[in-house]
């Protein structure tokens, strides 16, 4: 006899491009976010899957700090032109020029905070109805507490304790205008089911993530990539190591660790073996206990 | 270092399991254990729990921490919202629902419970089923929960007392024998000391069963889908208009039950017309067939005009089609039920609106009485109702059919879900 039963993979697969069919059906204009990392790779994956013969049905939104990883930029140019999709940019430069926001000084200053301006600026001059995120709950606590479908107020505001109930898989995307929703089709994956995925389905990634040489620099236990964007003390000292990233960020806040993993099998041991979560290489999160619940609610993503 | 097993890990199966009961059941200790003992806490996650802990001048390392994520929840020391946890051991990968025991109880164990193939209910090894053990396993029985694991905690304060245990099986099981509950099983543990959680206990030799860990990962979960009764809701029409796939005229969803099959003979609701399967897929890739939980592509032998709210079925096995619903609700908003009321009403794909026609009885989750006279239905209260939907919607019983038999209602002023449905 047949088992009808699906692997976890297969169980998460089908619960995320159930959920990107849904925003399809629920909303007039959603949008993607994809930053090129991994998590939104294999969400605009599952989007192809979700829709294929058919094109995705919604454009694929990149927030540029400006201060990306050249290797992000470059495989993402070619990813959504292999997978025919239509790519919109909101750029954080021009939030800045145009004086919307004001760039953060010192040695620890990060574009990460400002994109959150851009973000919803985007959003809103696009009129997107509902935003697809790859945020995950096992990724940090805030986010463990997110819905499916996550209400956003005119201001883009996130009301993390009057949250709408969501039960079964009937996710409600109701809402007056001006409004809007983050979905987030994989909230229910792990950093492991991620990678798993990746090796199962054969997805690219950017050349990042595997060990390579690079020049770096250490700073409070956390291991930088060397850039102009970086203002470096006199005591931080650029040096060549050899490290991969595990997740991607902008360059200001994005930490390496020292890696020879070189392949996805070993990028998998590796992470059956980590004994740290890995935002713990994200200077944005160490800012405070609740630094990513305080920027989720004014609009982050 | 060990090598991890990758075709071991593609091979996994998902449980989702809800946890039921207060702080002082020891919840978050079994949890905390569960995951600690699994390798799931990192140490960047341990050393910040720590820290915390140390701050608020906690005695002992306090693992709510952890699943606490909201900053008014560690400040006030209590959870208010579900929060989500997952572990994985060589065998199944697990999702834990760990829902609060304070405020809005009832509301966050049914949200909890209503994704669940198993619930956990911790049952105090001194106190006995209480008014608590009562009201979480109601929920998890009105909620169809396929499974119940009563485990009997804190068995070191009572030194492991086999006389004990029987006499609070006996008791929990007199109360489970009036509701709907396929399945229960009965542990002896402590989570605190970490017998039979994750290893067998030496200080429990008249205990022959399975230890929670080996449970839930060794429990039969592949029948908790209904398999029998081919059902489809249509979520969205692909249709790519491309020179490739001209004619190409797909219907994508989830199949909610049964296992349909390339030439079934279907019948398309509420249009009544019917044709065959042509195909199952899903990105290219071609199924032989789609079973529950699932989600393809389907196309038919015919043009038939078809919409996101369509069911697609079994021609001679078809949900009942009906203005009129009877269904338990449990309501989820501080405002109120408004007797004579107009809702809008979800359920599978479909979208309506309905009005309360009447409340049968409001039900006390305590005693499980009747409260026929008392018909104000507030936050947190589960009433039998009768709807009336301004359009046929194709349903089963929920205890049949957890997919079909589902329904969430909007206020159409707010928008927000005001309660969940469970169709009689």
């Amino acid at each position: 006899m047949n088992s009808y039963n699906l692997t976890h993979l297969k169980a998460l697969e089908a619960e995320a491009i159930y959920c990107l069919r849904e925003v399809a059906a629920q909303f007039e204009n959603p949008a993607l976010l994809f930053s090129g990392g991994k998590d939104s790779i294999v969400m605009a994956y599952l989007a192809k899957k979700a829709f294929y013969p058919g094109r995705v049905p919604f454009p694929l939104v990149h927030v540029d700090t400006g201060h990306n990883f050249p290797e992000t930029i470059e495989f993402r140019d070619k990813f959504v032109k292999d997978i025919n999709a239509t790519l919109i940019v909101g750029s954080v430069q021009q939030s800045i020029d145009e004086g919307k926001v004001v760039e953060e000084k010192g040695f620890n200053a990060s574009r990460n905070a400002l994109q959150t301006v851009t973000l919803l600026d985007t959003i809103e001059s696009n009129k997107f109805d509902a935003a697809l995120g790859g945020g995950r709950r096992d990724e940090e606590k805030a986010r463990a507490k997110e819905r499916f479908f996550s209400h956003r107020d005119d201001f883009g505001q996130w009301d993390p304790k009057n949250q709408r109930p969501e039960l079964w898989s009937l996710y409600n995307g109701r809402k007056h205008m001006g409004e809007h929703f983050r979905v987030f089709p994989i909230s229910n994956w792990t950093e492991m089911d991620i990678w798993q995925y990746i090796l199962m389905e054969n997805i690219e990634i950017p050349s990042i993530y595997f060990s390579h040489e690079r020049e770096v620099f250490e700073r409070d236990g956390v291991i930088y990539a060397d850039s102009d964007f970086m203002n470096k003390r006199d005591t931080e000292k650029v040096e060549k190591r050899v490290v991969r990233f595990r997740t991607i960020g902008d360059m200001s806040c994005t930490g390496a660790v020292e890696s020879s993993a070189s392949t996805l099998e070993d990028i998998i041991n590796e992470v059956a073996a980590a004994r740290t979560t890995e935002r713990g290489t994200r200077a944005d999160d160490k800012r405070s206990e609740a630094a990513m619940e305080d920027r989720k609610k004014q609009g982050y993503f | 270092m060990e090598k991890h097993n990758n075709s071991a890990y593609l091979n996994m199966e998902l449980l989702r399991f809800t946890t039921a009961g207060s702080v002082d059941d020891g919840k978050s200790t079994l949890i905390g254990r569960l995951l600690y003992d699994s390798k799931s806490i990192f140490q960047d996650q341990m050393d910040a729990v720590e820290e915390s802990s140390r701050r608020r001048g906690d005695e002992n390392v306090n693992l709510a921490l952890l699943t606490d994520g909201l900053r008014a929840e560690r400040e006030q020391g209590i959870t208010i919202d579900v929060a989500y946890r997952y572990f994985a051991t060589p065998k199944r990968k697990f999702i834990i629902a760990d829902t609060p025991g304070h405020i809005q109880y009832t509301r966050n164990m049914v949200t909890g419970a209503s994704t669940a193939n198993l619930a956990i209910i911790l049952i105090d090894a001194r106190k006995g089923v209480i008014e608590q053990t009562c009201r979480h396993t109601f929920i998890a029985s009105l909620l169809g929960i396929p499974h119940i694991v009563f485990c009997v905690n804190k068995m070191d304060l009572v030194d492991y007392s086999e006389e004990r245990f029987q006499e609070i099986k006996a008791e929990a099981e007199a109360f489970a024998a009036k509701l709907k509950v396929k399945d229960f099983h009965f542990l002896p543990i402590s989570a605190l000391e970490g017998d039979n959680v994750v290893n067998r206990s030496e200080k429990t030799p008249w205990y022959e069963g399975p230890t929670l860990l080996y449970l839930l990962e060794n429990i039969h979960i592949a029948s908790d889908e209904n398999l029998i009764d081919c059902r489809f809701p249509v979520q969205y029409v692909i249709r790519p208009q491309s020179n490739e796939f001209h004619d190409f005229r797909g219907y994508a969803g989830e199949v909610a039950g049964g296992v349909f099959k390339v030439g079934d003979e279907v019948a398309v609701l509420p249009s009544g017309f019917t044709s065959k399967v042509k195909t199952l897929e899903l990105n290219g890739e071609q199924f032989e067939e789609a079973f529950a939980g699932m989600a393809v592509t389907m196309t038919l032998e015919d043009e038939i005009d078809i919409s996101r709210g369509d069911m697609i079925v079994r021609v001679n096995n078809q949900p009942e089609s009906t203005q009129d619903v009877e269904a338990m609700i449990c309501w989820m908003n501080e405002k109120g039920m408004t007797p004579g009321g107009k809702y809008a009403i979800r359920h599978t794909s479909s979208d309506a609106r309905c009005m309360i026609k009447e409340v049968q009885y409001k039900m006390d989750i305590n005693t499980l009485h009747r409260l026929e006279d008392d018909k104000q239905i507030a936050m947190n209260d589960i009433a039998k109702v009768k709807l009336r939907v301004t359009k046929p919607l194709f349903v089963d019983k929920y205890e049949t059919n957890r997919h079909t038999g589902s329904f969430i209602l909007i206020d159409e002023a707010t928008n927000v879900t005001v309660a969940a449905g469970m169709v009689l």
